[in-house]
Protein backbone atom coordinates (compact mmCIF):
# COMPACT_ATOMS: atom_id res chain seq x y z
CA UNK A 1 0.00 0.00 0.00
CA UNK A 2 1.20 3.11 -1.06
CA UNK A 3 1.73 5.94 2.26
CA UNK A 4 -0.75 9.21 1.17
CA UNK A 5 2.49 11.42 1.63
CA UNK A 6 4.46 9.43 -1.37
CA UNK A 7 1.23 10.86 -3.75
CA UNK A 8 3.11 14.25 -3.16
CA UNK A 9 6.77 14.39 -3.39
CA UNK A 10 6.63 17.56 -4.57
CA UNK A 11 4.37 19.27 -1.73
CA UNK A 12 7.27 22.08 -1.14
CA UNK A 13 6.85 22.80 -4.53
CA UNK A 14 2.53 22.65 -4.80
CA UNK A 15 2.49 25.13 -1.77
CA UNK A 16 4.92 27.46 -3.32
CA UNK A 17 2.65 27.67 -6.24
CA UNK A 18 -0.60 27.61 -4.44
CA UNK A 19 0.38 29.95 -1.50
CA UNK A 20 -3.34 31.20 -0.86
CA UNK A 21 -5.30 28.17 -1.00
CA UNK A 22 -2.13 26.60 1.68
CA UNK A 23 -2.13 29.56 4.20
CA UNK A 24 -5.94 29.29 4.42
CA UNK A 25 -5.72 25.59 5.41
CA UNK A 26 -3.18 26.45 7.92
CA UNK A 27 -5.19 29.49 9.41
CA UNK A 28 -8.23 26.04 9.97
CA UNK A 29 -5.55 24.28 10.97
CA UNK A 30 -4.22 26.87 13.73
CA UNK A 31 -7.90 27.49 15.04
CA UNK A 32 -8.67 23.52 15.09
CA UNK A 33 -5.44 22.92 17.13
CA UNK A 34 -6.34 26.02 19.60
CA UNK A 35 -10.39 24.59 19.33
CA UNK A 36 -8.88 21.58 20.78
CA UNK A 37 -6.32 22.60 23.42
CA UNK A 38 -9.16 24.66 24.77
CA UNK A 39 -11.21 22.28 25.23
CA UNK A 40 -8.59 19.72 26.97
CA UNK A 41 -7.51 22.56 28.89
CA UNK A 42 -11.28 22.62 29.97
CA UNK A 43 -12.20 18.80 30.40
CA UNK A 44 -8.20 18.82 32.92
CA UNK A 45 -9.71 21.66 35.02
CA UNK A 46 -13.38 20.15 35.60
CA UNK A 47 -11.93 16.54 36.28
CA UNK A 48 -9.71 17.99 38.78
CA UNK A 49 -12.41 20.11 40.22
CA UNK A 50 -15.11 17.42 40.17
CA UNK A 51 -12.46 15.17 42.07
CA UNK A 52 -11.75 12.38 39.68
CA UNK A 53 -9.23 10.17 40.43
CA UNK A 54 -8.38 6.92 39.39
CA UNK A 55 -8.63 5.40 42.64
CA UNK A 56 -12.36 6.25 42.92
CA UNK A 57 -13.23 5.22 39.39
CA UNK A 58 -11.12 2.14 39.90
CA UNK A 59 -13.31 1.27 42.73
CA UNK A 60 -16.46 2.28 41.67
CA UNK A 61 -16.15 0.33 38.73
CA UNK A 62 -15.05 -2.98 40.55
CA UNK A 63 -18.45 -2.02 42.93
CA UNK A 64 -20.79 -1.92 39.13
CA UNK A 65 -19.01 -5.15 38.67
CA UNK A 66 -20.46 -6.83 41.86
CA UNK A 67 -23.75 -5.07 40.99
CA UNK A 68 -24.00 -6.27 37.49
CA UNK A 69 -23.17 -9.84 38.59
CA UNK A 70 -26.09 -9.68 41.02
CA UNK A 71 -28.58 -8.47 38.62
CA UNK A 72 -28.72 -11.53 37.51
CA UNK A 73 -31.15 -13.56 36.26
CA UNK A 74 -33.45 -10.64 36.89
CA UNK A 75 -36.29 -11.69 39.12
CA UNK A 76 -39.16 -9.50 40.85
CA UNK A 77 -39.20 -11.52 44.05
CA UNK A 78 -43.17 -11.35 45.19
CA UNK A 79 -43.85 -7.95 43.88
CA UNK A 80 -44.56 -8.66 39.90
CA UNK A 81 -47.81 -7.18 40.81
CA UNK A 82 -47.14 -4.45 42.29
CA UNK A 83 -44.28 -3.59 39.77
CA UNK A 84 -47.16 -4.05 36.93
CA UNK A 85 -49.18 -1.61 38.22
CA UNK A 86 -46.99 0.85 38.84
CA UNK A 87 -46.03 0.13 35.53
CA UNK A 88 -49.48 1.19 34.17
CA UNK A 89 -49.60 4.00 36.54
CA UNK A 90 -46.62 5.30 34.75
CA UNK A 91 -48.09 4.82 31.69
CA UNK A 92 -51.20 6.00 31.85
CA UNK A 93 -49.25 8.97 33.80
CA UNK A 94 -47.39 9.69 30.45
CA UNK A 95 -50.46 9.36 28.37
CA UNK A 96 -52.68 11.40 30.10
CA UNK A 97 -49.85 14.27 30.40
CA UNK A 98 -48.83 14.29 26.74
CA UNK A 99 -52.75 14.55 25.54
CA UNK A 100 -53.38 17.57 28.17
CA UNK A 101 -50.01 19.07 26.91
CA UNK A 102 -51.15 18.54 23.68
CA UNK A 103 -54.70 20.27 23.97
CA UNK A 104 -53.10 23.74 26.09
CA UNK A 105 -50.17 23.76 24.03
CA UNK A 106 -52.67 24.21 20.32
CA UNK A 107 -53.77 27.57 20.92
CA UNK A 108 -50.68 28.76 22.75
CA UNK A 109 -48.78 27.61 19.61
CA UNK A 110 -50.86 29.76 17.48
CA UNK A 111 -50.40 32.67 20.19
CA UNK A 112 -46.38 31.97 20.11
CA UNK A 113 -46.65 32.04 15.75
CA UNK A 114 -45.53 35.09 14.01
CA UNK A 115 -47.61 34.50 11.04
CA UNK A 116 -50.64 33.77 12.93
CA UNK A 117 -50.25 36.58 15.87
CA UNK A 118 -49.10 39.97 14.62
CA UNK A 119 -49.53 41.09 17.54
CA UNK A 120 -45.59 41.08 18.40
CA UNK A 121 -45.73 41.80 22.41
CA UNK A 122 -47.90 38.80 22.66
CA UNK A 123 -45.97 36.75 20.69
CA UNK A 124 -42.58 37.66 22.28
CA UNK A 125 -44.68 37.20 25.88
CA UNK A 126 -45.69 33.85 24.47
CA UNK A 127 -42.22 32.85 23.33
CA UNK A 128 -40.60 33.63 26.67
CA UNK A 129 -43.21 32.16 28.96
CA UNK A 130 -42.67 28.97 27.01
CA UNK A 131 -38.83 28.80 27.33
CA UNK A 132 -38.91 29.66 30.95
CA UNK A 133 -40.99 26.48 31.53
CA UNK A 134 -38.51 24.80 29.34
CA UNK A 135 -35.72 25.89 31.41
CA UNK A 136 -37.40 24.10 34.27
CA UNK A 137 -36.44 20.14 34.62
CA UNK A 138 -39.77 17.74 35.09
CA UNK A 139 -38.74 16.48 38.00
CA UNK A 140 -38.80 19.61 39.51
CA UNK A 141 -41.67 20.39 38.23
CA UNK A 142 -43.09 17.09 39.78
CA UNK A 143 -41.48 18.99 43.34
CA UNK A 144 -43.74 21.92 42.94
CA UNK A 145 -47.12 20.18 42.01
CA UNK A 146 -47.05 17.99 44.83
CA UNK A 147 -47.50 20.88 47.09
CA UNK A 148 -50.46 21.75 45.03
CA UNK A 149 -52.09 18.05 44.87
CA UNK A 150 -50.22 15.73 47.27
CA UNK A 151 -47.98 12.79 46.61
CA UNK A 152 -49.08 10.50 43.96
CA UNK A 153 -49.49 10.06 40.23
CA UNK A 154 -51.83 13.17 39.73
CA UNK A 155 -48.77 15.11 40.46
CA UNK A 156 -46.86 13.46 37.55
CA UNK A 157 -49.72 13.84 35.71
CA UNK A 158 -49.42 17.43 35.87
CA UNK A 159 -45.85 17.49 35.87
CA UNK A 160 -45.50 16.25 32.43
CA UNK A 161 -47.77 18.32 31.44
CA UNK A 162 -46.62 21.47 32.43
CA UNK A 163 -43.03 20.44 30.74
CA UNK A 164 -44.28 19.57 27.92
CA UNK A 165 -46.46 22.56 27.42
CA UNK A 166 -42.91 24.30 27.08
CA UNK A 167 -41.56 21.77 23.88
CA UNK A 168 -44.99 21.43 22.52
CA UNK A 169 -45.52 25.39 22.23
CA UNK A 170 -42.29 25.90 20.61
CA UNK A 171 -42.50 22.64 18.04
CA UNK A 172 -46.10 23.74 17.15
CA UNK A 173 -45.51 27.46 16.56
CA UNK A 174 -42.39 26.32 14.28
CA UNK A 175 -44.80 23.96 12.99
CA UNK A 176 -47.08 26.85 12.43
CA UNK A 177 -44.87 29.26 10.98
CA UNK A 178 -43.43 26.84 8.66
CA UNK A 179 -46.65 26.41 6.88
CA UNK A 180 -47.43 27.19 3.74
CA UNK A 181 -48.95 30.82 2.86
CA UNK A 182 -50.96 30.16 0.11
CA UNK A 183 -53.88 28.21 1.41
CA UNK A 184 -54.56 31.27 3.46
CA UNK A 185 -54.24 33.70 1.55
CA UNK A 186 -56.89 32.05 -0.85
CA UNK A 187 -59.07 31.70 2.09
CA UNK A 188 -58.59 36.29 2.90
CA UNK A 189 -58.85 37.18 -0.59
CA UNK A 190 -62.42 35.42 -1.24
CA UNK A 191 -63.37 37.27 1.46
CA UNK A 192 -63.07 34.93 5.01
CA UNK A 193 -61.94 36.33 7.82
CA UNK A 194 -58.34 35.70 9.94
CA UNK A 195 -60.19 33.01 11.79
CA UNK A 196 -61.22 31.23 8.65
CA UNK A 197 -57.72 31.75 7.52
CA UNK A 198 -56.43 29.77 10.64
CA UNK A 199 -58.98 26.94 10.25
CA UNK A 200 -59.26 26.56 6.44
CA UNK A 201 -55.91 27.45 5.38
CA UNK A 202 -53.61 26.45 8.17
CA UNK A 203 -55.08 23.84 10.94
CA UNK A 204 -55.57 21.19 7.84
CA UNK A 205 -51.56 21.44 7.25
CA UNK A 206 -50.46 21.29 10.20
CA UNK A 207 -52.31 19.04 11.90
CA UNK A 208 -50.71 15.95 10.27
CA UNK A 209 -47.30 17.38 11.94
CA UNK A 210 -48.31 18.06 15.52
CA UNK A 211 -50.11 15.18 15.79
CA UNK A 212 -46.75 12.76 14.79
CA UNK A 213 -44.58 15.27 16.95
CA UNK A 214 -46.68 14.79 19.64
CA UNK A 215 -46.91 10.81 19.67
CA UNK A 216 -42.95 11.23 19.66
CA UNK A 217 -43.53 12.89 22.63
CA UNK A 218 -45.75 10.13 23.88
CA UNK A 219 -43.08 7.59 23.99
CA UNK A 220 -40.19 9.96 25.25
CA UNK A 221 -42.82 11.00 28.39
CA UNK A 222 -42.77 7.35 28.94
CA UNK A 223 -39.18 7.58 29.38
CA UNK A 224 -39.66 10.85 32.05
CA UNK A 225 -42.49 9.70 33.71
CA UNK A 226 -40.56 6.26 35.52
CA UNK A 227 -38.74 8.70 37.13
CA UNK A 228 -40.50 10.89 38.61
CA UNK A 229 -42.00 8.50 41.20
CA UNK A 230 -37.89 9.22 42.51
CA UNK A 231 -39.82 12.40 44.33
CA UNK A 232 -43.10 10.75 45.06
CA UNK A 233 -45.28 11.30 41.80
CA UNK A 234 -46.06 8.16 41.45
CA UNK A 235 -45.19 5.50 38.80
CA UNK A 236 -42.13 2.84 38.89
CA UNK A 237 -39.57 5.30 39.65
CA UNK A 238 -40.38 4.64 43.45
CA UNK A 239 -39.86 1.27 43.62
CA UNK A 240 -36.77 1.29 41.07
CA UNK A 241 -35.57 3.64 43.89
CA UNK A 242 -36.15 2.14 46.71
CA UNK A 243 -35.05 -1.35 44.84
CA UNK A 244 -31.47 0.72 44.53
CA UNK A 245 -31.45 1.91 47.80
CA UNK A 246 -31.79 -1.08 49.34
CA UNK A 247 -29.41 -2.93 46.76
CA UNK A 248 -32.08 -5.58 45.68
CA UNK A 249 -29.79 -5.74 42.24
CA UNK A 250 -32.28 -8.63 40.71
CA UNK A 251 -35.48 -6.54 41.15
CA UNK A 252 -33.19 -3.46 39.59
CA UNK A 253 -32.41 -5.38 36.28
CA UNK A 254 -36.43 -6.49 36.23
CA UNK A 255 -37.37 -3.22 36.34
CA UNK A 256 -35.48 -1.52 33.89
CA UNK A 257 -35.81 -4.70 31.69
CA UNK A 258 -39.69 -3.68 31.72
CA UNK A 259 -39.49 -0.32 31.60
CA UNK A 260 -37.05 -1.36 28.21
CA UNK A 261 -40.18 -3.83 27.10
CA UNK A 262 -42.75 -1.18 27.70
CA UNK A 263 -40.73 1.94 26.48
CA UNK A 264 -40.31 -0.37 23.15
CA UNK A 265 -43.75 -1.22 22.70
CA UNK A 266 -44.95 2.56 22.65
CA UNK A 267 -42.57 3.25 20.44
CA UNK A 268 -43.77 0.57 18.26
CA UNK A 269 -47.63 1.58 18.73
CA UNK A 270 -47.02 5.34 18.17
CA UNK A 271 -44.95 4.54 15.22
CA UNK A 272 -48.08 2.74 13.79
CA UNK A 273 -50.31 5.46 14.74
CA UNK A 274 -48.26 7.62 13.13
CA UNK A 275 -48.02 5.43 10.19
CA UNK A 276 -51.85 5.28 10.10
CA UNK A 277 -53.02 8.70 10.52
CA UNK A 278 -50.06 10.79 9.00
CA UNK A 279 -48.90 8.88 6.84
CA UNK A 280 -45.24 8.56 5.98
CA UNK A 281 -44.14 11.96 4.35
CA UNK A 282 -44.34 13.86 7.59
CA UNK A 283 -40.86 13.10 9.47
CA UNK A 284 -40.50 15.41 12.21
CA UNK A 285 -37.18 15.70 13.86
CA UNK B 1 -72.92 35.51 -20.76
CA UNK B 2 -72.99 32.03 -22.00
CA UNK B 3 -70.98 29.31 -19.40
CA UNK B 4 -68.66 26.83 -21.46
CA UNK B 5 -68.71 24.44 -18.21
CA UNK B 6 -69.77 21.34 -19.47
CA UNK B 7 -72.11 19.99 -17.07
CA UNK B 8 -72.33 15.93 -16.23
CA UNK B 9 -75.38 14.32 -17.23
CA UNK B 10 -77.81 14.14 -13.69
CA UNK B 11 -77.68 10.50 -13.35
CA UNK B 12 -73.45 10.26 -13.23
CA UNK B 13 -73.52 13.47 -10.80
CA UNK B 14 -75.99 11.12 -8.58
CA UNK B 15 -73.67 8.26 -8.95
CA UNK B 16 -70.50 10.35 -7.80
CA UNK B 17 -72.47 12.54 -5.42
CA UNK B 18 -73.18 9.19 -3.33
CA UNK B 19 -69.75 7.56 -3.69
CA UNK B 20 -68.49 11.23 -2.04
CA UNK B 21 -71.45 10.98 0.63
CA UNK B 22 -70.13 7.49 1.13
CA UNK B 23 -66.27 8.49 1.68
CA UNK B 24 -67.15 11.30 4.16
CA UNK B 25 -69.59 8.87 5.88
CA UNK B 26 -67.33 6.49 6.17
CA UNK B 27 -64.33 9.04 7.32
CA UNK B 28 -66.80 10.25 10.04
CA UNK B 29 -67.45 6.77 11.01
CA UNK B 30 -63.70 6.33 11.57
CA UNK B 31 -62.96 9.64 12.95
CA UNK B 32 -66.01 8.88 16.20
CA UNK B 33 -64.75 5.60 16.66
CA UNK B 34 -61.22 6.67 16.97
CA UNK B 35 -62.65 9.19 19.65
CA UNK B 36 -64.44 6.60 21.28
CA UNK B 37 -61.12 5.07 21.81
CA UNK B 38 -59.18 7.74 22.64
CA UNK B 39 -62.21 8.54 25.68
CA UNK B 40 -62.07 5.20 26.77
CA UNK B 41 -58.08 5.42 26.85
CA UNK B 42 -58.42 9.25 28.89
CA UNK B 43 -60.93 7.30 31.25
CA UNK B 44 -59.20 4.16 32.07
CA UNK B 45 -55.66 6.13 32.87
CA UNK B 46 -57.14 8.77 34.91
CA UNK B 47 -58.42 6.23 36.81
CA UNK B 48 -54.94 4.31 37.06
CA UNK B 49 -53.22 7.67 37.53
CA UNK B 50 -56.20 8.38 40.46
CA UNK B 51 -56.80 11.64 38.52
CA UNK B 52 -58.90 13.67 40.60
CA UNK B 53 -59.78 16.82 39.30
CA UNK B 54 -61.83 17.98 42.32
CA UNK B 55 -58.65 18.36 44.30
CA UNK B 56 -56.74 20.01 41.45
CA UNK B 57 -59.60 22.82 41.29
CA UNK B 58 -59.33 22.73 45.32
CA UNK B 59 -55.82 23.22 45.37
CA UNK B 60 -55.07 25.49 42.18
CA UNK B 61 -54.75 28.11 44.71
CA UNK B 62 -51.98 27.17 46.08
CA UNK B 63 -50.21 26.40 42.96
CA UNK B 64 -50.63 30.13 42.30
CA UNK B 65 -49.94 30.88 45.87
CA UNK B 66 -46.48 28.58 45.74
CA UNK B 67 -45.53 31.38 42.91
CA UNK B 68 -46.21 33.65 45.22
CA UNK B 69 -44.86 32.64 48.09
CA UNK B 70 -41.50 32.10 46.40
CA UNK B 71 -41.16 35.55 46.02
CA UNK B 72 -41.47 37.23 49.86
CA UNK B 73 -38.28 37.21 51.92
CA UNK B 74 -38.69 35.87 55.61
CA UNK B 75 -39.44 39.17 56.27
CA UNK B 76 -42.55 39.44 54.58
CA UNK B 77 -41.18 42.09 52.38
CA UNK B 78 -41.28 41.37 48.16
CA UNK B 79 -37.80 40.05 46.89
CA UNK B 80 -37.52 42.74 44.57
CA UNK B 81 -36.87 44.97 47.41
CA UNK B 82 -34.09 43.62 48.82
CA UNK B 83 -31.77 42.03 46.02
CA UNK B 84 -28.96 41.13 48.41
CA UNK B 85 -31.45 39.12 51.17
CA UNK B 86 -32.77 37.37 47.71
CA UNK B 87 -29.33 36.42 46.27
CA UNK B 88 -27.90 35.85 49.99
CA UNK B 89 -25.95 32.02 48.73
CA UNK B 90 -25.53 34.06 45.03
CA UNK B 91 -21.49 33.15 45.68
CA UNK B 92 -22.34 29.46 46.68
CA UNK B 93 -25.12 28.58 44.07
CA UNK B 94 -23.11 29.95 41.31
CA UNK B 95 -20.19 27.64 42.29
CA UNK B 96 -22.81 25.44 42.25
CA UNK B 97 -24.18 26.69 38.74
CA UNK B 98 -20.28 25.85 37.50
CA UNK B 99 -20.04 22.60 38.61
CA UNK B 100 -23.29 21.77 37.00
CA UNK B 101 -22.24 23.36 33.56
CA UNK B 102 -18.78 21.54 34.04
CA UNK B 103 -20.78 18.14 34.96
CA UNK B 104 -22.53 18.78 31.65
CA UNK B 105 -19.65 19.57 29.70
CA UNK B 106 -17.32 16.33 31.09
CA UNK B 107 -21.01 13.87 30.05
CA UNK B 108 -21.28 15.85 26.69
CA UNK B 109 -17.53 15.73 25.71
CA UNK B 110 -17.12 11.77 27.06
CA UNK B 111 -19.95 10.80 25.59
CA UNK B 112 -19.53 12.34 22.25
CA UNK B 113 -16.18 10.87 22.05
CA UNK B 114 -17.77 7.17 22.82
CA UNK B 115 -20.67 8.21 20.21
CA UNK B 116 -18.05 8.92 17.88
CA UNK B 117 -16.15 5.44 17.68
CA UNK B 118 -19.72 3.55 18.29
CA UNK B 119 -21.60 5.16 15.11
CA UNK B 120 -19.69 4.18 12.34
CA UNK B 121 -20.43 0.48 13.73
CA UNK B 122 -24.01 1.36 13.67
CA UNK B 123 -24.12 2.91 10.02
CA UNK B 124 -25.37 0.65 7.54
CA UNK B 125 -23.11 2.15 4.34
CA UNK B 126 -20.10 1.54 6.44
CA UNK B 127 -20.57 -1.57 7.67
CA UNK B 128 -22.34 -3.92 6.00
CA UNK B 129 -22.13 -7.15 8.44
CA UNK B 130 -25.38 -7.11 10.07
CA UNK B 131 -24.16 -8.48 13.64
CA UNK B 132 -21.87 -5.74 14.61
CA UNK B 133 -24.33 -3.28 13.37
CA UNK B 134 -26.88 -5.38 15.46
CA UNK B 135 -25.35 -5.22 18.36
CA UNK B 136 -23.78 -1.49 18.29
CA UNK B 137 -27.45 -0.36 17.68
CA UNK B 138 -29.03 -2.40 20.90
CA UNK B 139 -26.46 -1.00 22.59
CA UNK B 140 -26.79 2.44 21.63
CA UNK B 141 -31.01 2.25 22.49
CA UNK B 142 -29.92 0.84 25.73
CA UNK B 143 -27.99 3.69 26.86
CA UNK B 144 -30.76 6.07 25.55
CA UNK B 145 -33.64 3.73 26.72
CA UNK B 146 -32.89 4.15 30.53
CA UNK B 147 -33.37 7.93 31.87
CA UNK B 148 -30.03 8.83 33.01
CA UNK B 149 -31.62 9.41 36.37
CA UNK B 150 -31.60 5.88 37.02
CA UNK B 151 -27.76 4.93 35.84
CA UNK B 152 -26.79 8.40 38.21
CA UNK B 153 -28.87 6.13 41.44
CA UNK B 154 -27.12 3.62 40.51
CA UNK B 155 -23.46 5.02 40.41
CA UNK B 156 -23.95 6.65 43.36
CA UNK B 157 -24.28 3.60 44.82
CA UNK B 158 -20.95 2.30 43.30
CA UNK B 159 -18.82 5.64 43.13
CA UNK B 160 -19.88 7.58 46.28
CA UNK B 161 -21.88 11.00 46.33
CA UNK B 162 -20.80 13.76 44.37
CA UNK B 163 -20.37 14.94 40.72
CA UNK B 164 -18.25 11.99 39.33
CA UNK B 165 -21.68 9.68 39.13
CA UNK B 166 -23.54 12.39 37.69
CA UNK B 167 -20.73 13.08 34.47
CA UNK B 168 -20.77 9.51 34.58
CA UNK B 169 -24.72 9.04 33.79
CA UNK B 170 -24.64 12.04 31.91
CA UNK B 171 -21.85 10.26 29.57
CA UNK B 172 -24.03 7.28 29.22
CA UNK B 173 -27.05 8.74 27.92
CA UNK B 174 -25.04 11.61 26.01
CA UNK B 175 -23.43 7.92 23.89
CA UNK B 176 -27.24 6.41 23.39
CA UNK B 177 -28.77 9.95 22.10
CA UNK B 178 -25.48 11.11 19.80
CA UNK B 179 -24.32 7.85 18.90
CA UNK B 180 -28.13 6.93 17.02
CA UNK B 181 -27.96 10.75 15.73
CA UNK B 182 -24.50 10.45 14.29
CA UNK B 183 -25.05 7.09 12.60
CA UNK B 184 -27.96 8.97 10.85
CA UNK B 185 -25.35 11.57 9.51
CA UNK B 186 -23.35 8.96 8.38
CA UNK B 187 -25.45 7.12 6.63
CA UNK B 188 -26.84 10.14 4.26
CA UNK B 189 -22.87 11.27 3.43
CA UNK B 190 -21.65 11.34 -0.09
CA UNK B 191 -19.95 7.36 -0.72
CA UNK B 192 -18.05 8.67 -3.81
CA UNK B 193 -15.13 10.15 -1.23
CA UNK B 194 -15.08 6.97 0.85
CA UNK B 195 -15.22 4.14 -2.21
CA UNK B 196 -12.30 6.94 -4.07
CA UNK B 197 -10.25 6.16 -1.46
CA UNK B 198 -11.14 2.28 -0.80
CA UNK B 199 -9.91 1.81 -5.03
CA UNK B 200 -6.66 3.60 -4.20
CA UNK B 201 -6.06 1.09 -1.38
CA UNK B 202 -6.82 3.17 1.45
CA UNK B 203 -7.13 1.01 5.31
CA UNK B 204 -10.79 1.17 6.84
CA UNK B 205 -9.49 4.57 8.87
CA UNK B 206 -8.01 5.96 6.68
CA UNK B 207 -11.62 6.08 4.47
CA UNK B 208 -13.11 7.31 7.49
CA UNK B 209 -10.69 9.86 8.12
CA UNK B 210 -10.53 11.36 4.84
CA UNK B 211 -13.91 10.67 3.43
CA UNK B 212 -15.82 10.70 6.01
CA UNK B 213 -15.19 12.70 8.33
CA UNK B 214 -15.00 16.01 6.18
CA UNK B 215 -18.41 15.53 5.41
CA UNK B 216 -19.89 15.02 8.80
CA UNK B 217 -17.73 17.03 11.01
CA UNK B 218 -19.86 20.00 11.03
CA UNK B 219 -23.13 18.01 11.68
CA UNK B 220 -21.58 16.12 14.80
CA UNK B 221 -20.14 19.33 16.48
CA UNK B 222 -23.78 20.96 15.99
CA UNK B 223 -25.51 17.89 17.37
CA UNK B 224 -23.28 18.29 20.44
CA UNK B 225 -24.05 21.60 21.12
CA UNK B 226 -27.29 20.68 21.22
CA UNK B 227 -26.59 17.67 23.73
CA UNK B 228 -24.62 20.23 25.40
CA UNK B 229 -27.69 22.32 26.13
CA UNK B 230 -30.23 19.28 27.12
CA UNK B 231 -27.42 18.46 29.47
CA UNK B 232 -27.06 21.25 31.32
CA UNK B 233 -31.07 21.06 31.90
CA UNK B 234 -30.51 17.42 32.82
CA UNK B 235 -26.99 18.27 35.21
CA UNK B 236 -29.39 20.84 37.05
CA UNK B 237 -31.49 17.38 38.52
CA UNK B 238 -28.75 15.57 39.32
CA UNK B 239 -28.25 16.75 42.66
CA UNK B 240 -31.95 15.52 43.37
CA UNK B 241 -29.95 12.02 44.04
CA UNK B 242 -26.95 12.78 45.10
CA UNK B 243 -25.06 12.99 41.82
CA UNK B 244 -23.65 17.18 42.26
CA UNK B 245 -24.71 20.16 40.84
CA UNK B 246 -26.84 22.55 41.53
CA UNK B 247 -29.91 20.16 42.42
CA UNK B 248 -29.09 19.44 46.03
CA UNK B 249 -29.57 22.85 46.87
CA UNK B 250 -32.42 23.20 44.92
CA UNK B 251 -34.23 20.13 46.25
CA UNK B 252 -33.09 21.34 50.01
CA UNK B 253 -34.56 24.59 49.55
CA UNK B 254 -37.90 23.02 48.02
CA UNK B 255 -38.31 20.45 50.98
CA UNK B 256 -37.74 22.58 53.47
CA UNK B 257 -39.51 25.44 52.51
CA UNK B 258 -37.38 28.53 52.14
CA UNK B 259 -39.26 29.77 49.72
CA UNK B 260 -37.07 32.88 48.91
CA UNK B 261 -34.47 30.65 47.79
CA UNK B 262 -36.79 28.14 45.36
CA UNK B 263 -37.20 31.19 43.49
CA UNK B 264 -33.65 32.64 43.48
CA UNK B 265 -32.22 29.37 42.70
CA UNK B 266 -34.38 28.63 39.92
CA UNK B 267 -34.09 32.09 38.43
CA UNK B 268 -30.20 31.03 38.21
CA UNK B 269 -30.82 28.05 36.38
CA UNK B 270 -33.21 29.56 33.71
CA UNK B 271 -30.97 32.76 33.50
CA UNK B 272 -27.89 29.95 32.39
CA UNK B 273 -29.73 27.36 30.41
CA UNK B 274 -31.33 30.57 28.43
CA UNK B 275 -28.00 31.91 28.01
CA UNK B 276 -26.22 27.99 27.00
CA UNK B 277 -29.44 28.24 24.49
CA UNK B 278 -28.96 31.09 23.38
CA UNK B 279 -24.47 30.30 23.00
CA UNK B 280 -25.28 27.17 21.29
CA UNK B 281 -27.67 28.40 18.94
CA UNK B 282 -26.00 30.68 17.42
CA UNK B 283 -22.47 28.32 17.23
CA UNK B 284 -24.73 25.80 15.72
CA UNK B 285 -25.92 28.64 13.15
CA UNK B 286 -22.48 29.08 12.19
CA UNK B 287 -21.55 25.41 11.51
CA UNK B 288 -24.95 25.13 9.46
CA UNK B 289 -23.87 28.32 7.24
CA UNK B 290 -20.47 27.21 7.22
CA UNK B 291 -21.61 23.78 6.43
CA UNK B 292 -23.94 25.52 3.15
CA UNK B 293 -21.42 27.69 2.27
CA UNK B 294 -18.87 25.41 0.98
Amino acid sequence: MIPPRDLFPDRAAVSARHPAIMAGSRRAQIIGWALVALLVALTVLSLSRLEFSFARLGSGLVQLGTFLGLMIPPSPGAQLATFSKALAETVAIAFLGTLLAAILSFPIGFLAARNVMTNRVVQFMTRRFSDSIRGVDTLIWALIWINVVGLGPFAGVLAIMTSDIGSFSKLYSEAIESVDRKPSEGVISTGGSSLHAVRFGIIPAVLPVLISQTLYYFESNTRSATIIGIVGAGGIGLHLAEMIRTFEWDRVAFIILMVLATVALIDFVSSRLRLALVGQRTTPV
Amino acid sequence: MSHATIRLPDHQIELLSAGYRRELAQRRRMALVGFVILMLAVLLSGFVAEVRPGVLFENIGKFTSYFGRIFYLDTGALVFTDIGEWFWGFWKWGKQLIDTLLIAYLGTLFGAIFAFLICFSAAINLTPQAGIRFAARRYLEFCRTVPEIVFALIFVVAFGLGPVPGVLAIMIHTIGALGKLFAEVVENIDMKPVEGIVASGGTRWQSIRYGVLPQVLPNFASYALLRFEINVRGASVMGFVGAGGIGQDLIEAIRKFYYSDVSAILLMIIATVMVIDIATERLRHRLITMEQGR
